[in-house]
């Protein structure tokens, strides 16, 4: 037989099936919508978890305090030495000049600081080094370093004033455990949602083809072959995912605007930590999910008609 | 052309033969009706011609090849040269009059313009032609069941099996469809029908094999209906 005709045989076949089994082509897209905003509600999910993390991580350092009367070579030797290690992200150096500065700035409403500073008549203030560890966990092991390097000098001759790790190690080992839970809970969230999701969509099409088993039967007696009964279910499985694809990527704009809670996004999380916008995010990132949803949701129809009538072929 | 060579078929479930052990000939262009009460093996003996139904012991010979030899390509070759018509119609629920018979065209590969051709052709055949664009839940039984029929013979086939055609149907459709049979035997079609209605068989006149459990009792050239 003429591959093109049979081809366009299936297709039609397949959309004709579509429109004429409107009920059950329209319950089958709803499960995709839902299948598809779960996807959406984890992608969105994950990036803001991730953003959010990022941002917060952003904020822990460990700052190293010199004596006023560290040399500068003394700083630039405690520097190279940290730059040695493979823990250290990067490392910023602060001179007692930039610290009086910032001091005064930070400071330039409260008259009696200043007054009191300017008595003094010298820079009270040492040199700094503000590190950034690439994982949060590493900064326990970087404040270690420095607490040895610490202890090894003595008298007139140290340099190291203090080591602020171990007043902010609270803060910086909690949120070590919250980065940790929250990219577990995310794999096994995501998992979950997209196996469930997964079996939901199964079903429905499924169901669909059940209704249609006496037909593949009839279509088996007739002759016909293996691809040309299952062709057009698979057409048919191929429209439920676009269909609800290109749903979903037009209900997200208002959704995501003005009710993300609508498909489980907590606004809340946005309200904390402000600088995730998940509109934003969506609109910026719009090809991966325009990719991401057609592609799921079509590869889904079609397996999933696939499976269902592979039960009701006998030939 | 058709030849039951000492078949046996025992489902999983009973312990008794559906069919045991039946040698049974046909010959082209015969019209073949097999009567017999209920759960006699008529329906077992017909599916096993186009291997819906395998037998456990003998084999079946449709010309000189045997049925349950053949690959899954051979036998949807062979189904397409089987025209099959049931009790409950079994037409396709979505597609309408014209389709349901298209669509065994297109399944045997048939051109477009074969099939524009030939649809009103058979319908004509069965007295639906005003029905074309009819979906089958608008249809009486009768008119179901013709254009069952009409699926059925638009390949023309070689033979066309007929499981209780008129099971479904009143008298006077029951009537109509054996006039359609016996017109599609005139035009050179081997038809094997199974029935249990006794007006149906003496009307047909022809050759009569009775069944009862599973054998056959009775195999009249020109037979009626006695059970």
């Amino acid at each position: 037989m003429n591959i093109w005709t049979t081809i366009k045989r299936i297709a039609r076949y397949g959309f004709v099936g579509f429109v004429r089994n409107g009920f059950v082509s329209l319950s089958a897209i709803l499960m995709m919508t839902i299948m598809s905003f779960m996807l959406v509600n984890i992608m969105i999910s994950n990036a803001a978890m991730t953003s959010t993390l990022q941002d917060l991580t952003n904020k822990v350092d460990v700052t190293v305090y010199f004596r006023t009367n560290a040399t500068q070579e003394q700083v630039e030797q405690i520097q190279k030495s940290l730059q040695a290690l493979p823990e250290v992200a990067s490392i910023a150096y602060v001179s007692r000049e930039q610290a009086l500065a910032d001091f005064r700035k930070r400071h330039e409403n409260d008259q009696l600081t200043l007054q009191a500073l300017d008595e003094l008549g010298t820079n009270p203030l040492g040199a700094s080094l503000e590190i950034r560890a690439k994982q949060t966990s590493q900064y326990e092991a970087i404040a270690k370093y420095l607490q040895a390097q610490q202890d090894s000098q003595s008298g007139a001759g140290a340099s190291v004033d203090k080591v602020n790790f171990y007043q902010n190690k609270t803060a910086i080992d909690r949120l070590t455990k919250i980065i940790d839970t929250s990219e577990k809970n995310g794999i096994a969230k995501t998992i979950f949602l997209a196996v469930s999701a997964l079996l939901i969509v199964l079903n429905t099409i499924r169901l669909a083809i059940y209704t249609a088993r006496d037909e593949i039967g009839v279509m088996n007696l007739v002759g016909a072959s293996r691809w040309y009964v299952r062709g057009p279910f698979m057409v048919a499985g191929v429209l439920y995912g676009l269909v609800s694809s290109i749903l979903v990527l037009i209900l997200l704009y208002p959704i995501l605007l003005y009710r993300p809670v609508l498909i489980g996004l907590d606004p809340t999380t946005e309200l904390l930590f402000g600088s995730f916008n998940s509109f934003e995010y969506y609109t910026a990132h719009f090809l991966l999910f325009f990719l991401v949803l057609t592609g799921t949701a079509v590869a889904l129809g079609a397996l999933s008609s696939y499976l269902a009538v592979r039960r009701y072929l006998h030939t | 052309m058709i030849f039951f060579d000492k078949v046996t078929k025992i489902y999983f479930d009973g312990t008794s033969p559906a069919v045991a052990d039946i040698t049974l000939g046909i010959e082209p262009g015969e019209f073949v009706s097999i009567v017999g009460h209920s759960g006699a093996g008529k329906t077992t003996l017909l599916k096993m011609l186009f291997a819906e139904v395998i037998p456990t012991e003998g084999a079946v010979f449709f010309g000189s090849r045997e049925v349950g030899k053949l690959s899954s390509d051979e036998l949807l070759k062979l189904r397409r040269n089987i025209g099959t018509v049931f009790q409950d119609y079994r037409l396709l629920p979505t597609k309408n009059v014209y389709e349901n018979i298209a669509f065994a065209l297109e399944v045997a590969g048939r051109s477009d313009e074969d099939i524009a051709g030939d649809v009103p052709h058979v319908l004509d055949l069965v007295g639906l032609s005003d029905k074309i664009w009819s979906f089958p839940h608008e249809l009486s039984g009768g008119e179901q069941q013709r254009v069952a029929i009409a699926r059925a013979i638009v390949n023309q086939p070689d033979v066309l099996i007929a499981d209780e055609p008129t099971g479904n149907l009143d008298p006077i459709n029951a009537h109509d469809i054996v006039g359609i049979l016996r017109k599609i035997n005139d035009l050179g079609t081997t038809i094997l029908l199974t029935t249990h209605n006794k007006s149906v068989v003496d009307s047909v006149g022809k050759r009569v094999v009775t069944m009862d459990q599973g054998r056959i009792i009775r195999d009249d050239k020109e037979g009626k209906y006695s059970l």
